[in-house]
């Protein structure tokens, strides 16, 4: 038996030594199925490489900034006009856009629907990869010590990154999504079809499971589905590049990350995800068509003069037709634009509560033509302002009870007829405004 | 130049000095962590250094041990289980310092072809423990294979014959 051990000396001791790291990663294997623990010999390793990267990290970045913030300025104050200008154009689109959301948000909670937002997230530096082209994963400069944990989502601006496989102190470990072993919950963003993103050998990212008879195109966008627990809903993930048949009776879909994975420096890591029904609009929020309209030109006010004649007028013969006292509206003199009346009368009760189908005659019948116009005013008001505002002035008016009286009186009880017919002719009577414009100042430009 | 040694001829047996045996791998596995991934991930620095190591002492055992160690120290910056590319550099080790022993790997072509056979031996040693034992779904692709051998093999020339001078002869 010796002189056995003694011949082949080598190839035993290539036996004991293989035998002892496959008992080890089995002693491993076994392990980590039942709850995931750190071993030490893996922090060890991390805290002893990590503090030179760091190190390394930090240099690169001084001579970075300092190349960046003293010695390249050239061409800032160009640029700086530049991106000014270009915040006021996103400054205008995001008027726009927060109305839709607004709306959105609304209908959601209509629903019912719950949504999951980003609560937190914590800034981390990326110092280093895991070292092999066969595993991609990241370390990062955060760990347990600023509240990454496990399973956490890692994002950049552009896309999602990843996820938090390993937490040590101070840094953690972040499996990439172009890993073979990683799995996302991703779906198209056209056709909302949604199947699994996975990495392959080559370093490229597919979806998986997605039907082949779907129709999937080139360049659609792909987003988060929020399916794996892990990263919340919406996320830019990336792009269709290719689509080619696959396996079995799937699509094999190629998707180029949105994230530049090879060339991450800075990272956020999701720490805290909320649940919630999304808020509907407030009643006392400013409404976006309303910041639109006052930051985009106007034509100037009428004289102040016909606008208070007309308004006193108005006011006169409005309060004895409504029952209602006029000095209960001091501002009404001022009006001299069709919002603010609009607003005045989206306000009063007498009038929110007359039914748009009453018939009865002379102050009957103007009351019910008013109701409606004092319901769609608000909804369309301010657009209408925000374009032409003396324009517009007429059509509200026509609507508008204050006015038609004056009408009225004006040209005789015969004119008023022609009020009513001014009703079917807006354009977005629809939609019950539910959250009714706060009554209008007399600062306000329109 | 003979390729195989005969029974006449001297094997040459170099060692290396306690820092360069230390820090070379060292220095391997802290570039291949640091470097940039875009670029550089396609090399296995710390293979080729096993291999070099393996080749330069012609001991089996030397090499196995050198292997395992830095396979395992590989393992422990990576994402898996420890000891996958542990097992995968430990039969790198050996062979290359089998084959050492029997082969003349001086010159630039036989390194060549040396490392490329081994990156792909240490690639299938690699797949078959992660498959087989932890069940991980790997995918293998022969294209990135042959195309991260040749780079490899490429590197490793030049790399053999930069640290040819930290040789010492016994």
């Amino acid at each position: 038996m010796e002189s056995v051990l003694g011949r082949y000396r080598n190839l035993t001791i290539l036996v004991g030594v293989l035998f002892l790291q496959v008992l080890g990663l089995a002693v491993q294997v076994k392990r980590s199925a039942d709850a995931e623990n750190t071993r030490l010999i893996r922090i060890w390793a991390v805290d002893t490489i990590t503090p030179f990267e760091r190190v390394l990290v930090w240099a690169q970045n001084s001579g970075n900034n300092l190349w960046h913030n003293y010695f390249y300025l050239r061409g800032v104050r160009a640029e700086n006009r530049q991106l000014k200008e270009q915040i006021e154009q996103m400054r205008l689109e995001q008027v726009r856009l927060s109305e839709d959301a607004e709306q959105a948000h609304r209908l959601q909670s209509l629903l019912a629907f719950k949504e999951q937002t980003i609560a937190k997230t914590v800034p981390a530096q990326v110092i280093g990869s895991s070292g092999s082209d066969l595993s991609r994963s990241i370390y990062i400069d955060k760990g347990s010590n600023d509240g990454v944990g496990l399973d956490m989502a890692v994002i950049t601006a552009g896309g999602i990154v990843g996820k938090v496989l390993r937490v040590y102190p101070s840094t953690a470990l972040v499996l990439m999504i172009n890993d073979q072993t990683s799995g996302v919950g991703a779906m198209l963003e056209k056709s909302r079809l949604q199947g699994v993103l996975r990495g392959t050998a080559n370093g490229r990212v597919i979806l998986e499971r997605v039907m082949s008879d779907e129709q999937v195109t080139a360049g659609e966008t792909v987003l988060s589905s929020g399916g794996d627990q892990i990263f919340p809903k919406g996320l830019p993930v990336g792009t269709v590049t290719k689509v080619s048949p696959g396996r079995e009776m799937f699509l094999n879909i190629e998707v180029k990350p949105a994230a530049d994975l090879s060339r991450l420096e800075e990272v956020l890591v999701i720490t805290e995800k909320q649940e919630q029904n999304p808020v509907a609009e407030t009643a006392g929020r400013v409404r976006a068509a309303d910041i639109l309209a006052q930051r985009l030109p106007s034509v100037p006010d009428k004289p102040a003069v016909d606008a208070a004649t007309a308004a006193t007028t108005a006011n006169k013969v409005v309060a004895p037709a409504l029952g209602t006292n006029p000095s209960a509206k001091p501002s009404a003199p001022v009006q001299s634009t069709a919002k603010p009346e609009a607003n005045q009368h989206g306000v009063t009760p007498s009038f929110a509560k007359v039914p748009s189908s009453s018939t009865a005659t002379a102050p009957g019948s103007t009351k019910a033509v008013s109701t409606g116009g004092a319901q769609i005013a608000p909804a369309n008001a301010p657009s209408a302002a925000s374009q032409t505002p003396k324009k517009t002035a007429p059509k509200a008016v026509s609507g508008d009870p204050a006015l038609n009286s004056d009408s009225r009186e004006a040209e005789g009880a015969n004119t008023v007829v022609p009020a009513p017919k001014t009703i079917p002719a807006q354009p977005k009577p629809t939609v019950p405004q539910p959250n009714p414009q706060p009554p209008a100042t007399e600062d306000d430009p329109h | 130049m003979p390729i195989t040694y005969t029974s006449g001829e001297q094997i040459e047996v170099y060692r290396f000095s306690i820092p360069v045996t230390i820090g070379v791998p060292l220095l391997a596995l802290f570039l291949q962590t640091f470097l940039p991934r875009r670029i550089f991930s396609i090399f296995d620095l710390p293979l080729l250094v096993t291999i070099f190591f393996a080749m330069a002492r012609r001991n089996p055992i030397s090499g196995l041990l050198t292997g395992a160690a830095i396979g395992l120290a590989q393992d422990m910056l990576g994402p898996y289980p420890i000891g996958i590319y542990g097992i995968a550099k430990t039969v790198v080790g050996y062979g290359a310092s089998s084959l050492g022993a029997k082969l003349d790997v001086e010159n630039a072509g036989a390194r060549f072809l040396v490392t490329l056979g081994f990156y792909l031996v240490h690639a299938a040693v690699y797949f078959t423990v992660a498959r087989g034992m932890v069940n991980m779904t790997l995918n293998w692709s022969w294209s990135r294979g042959i195309v991260a051998g040749l780079a490899n093999a490429a590197l490793g020339v030049g790399l053999y014959f930069l640290l040819d001078k930290f040789k010492q002869r016994t």
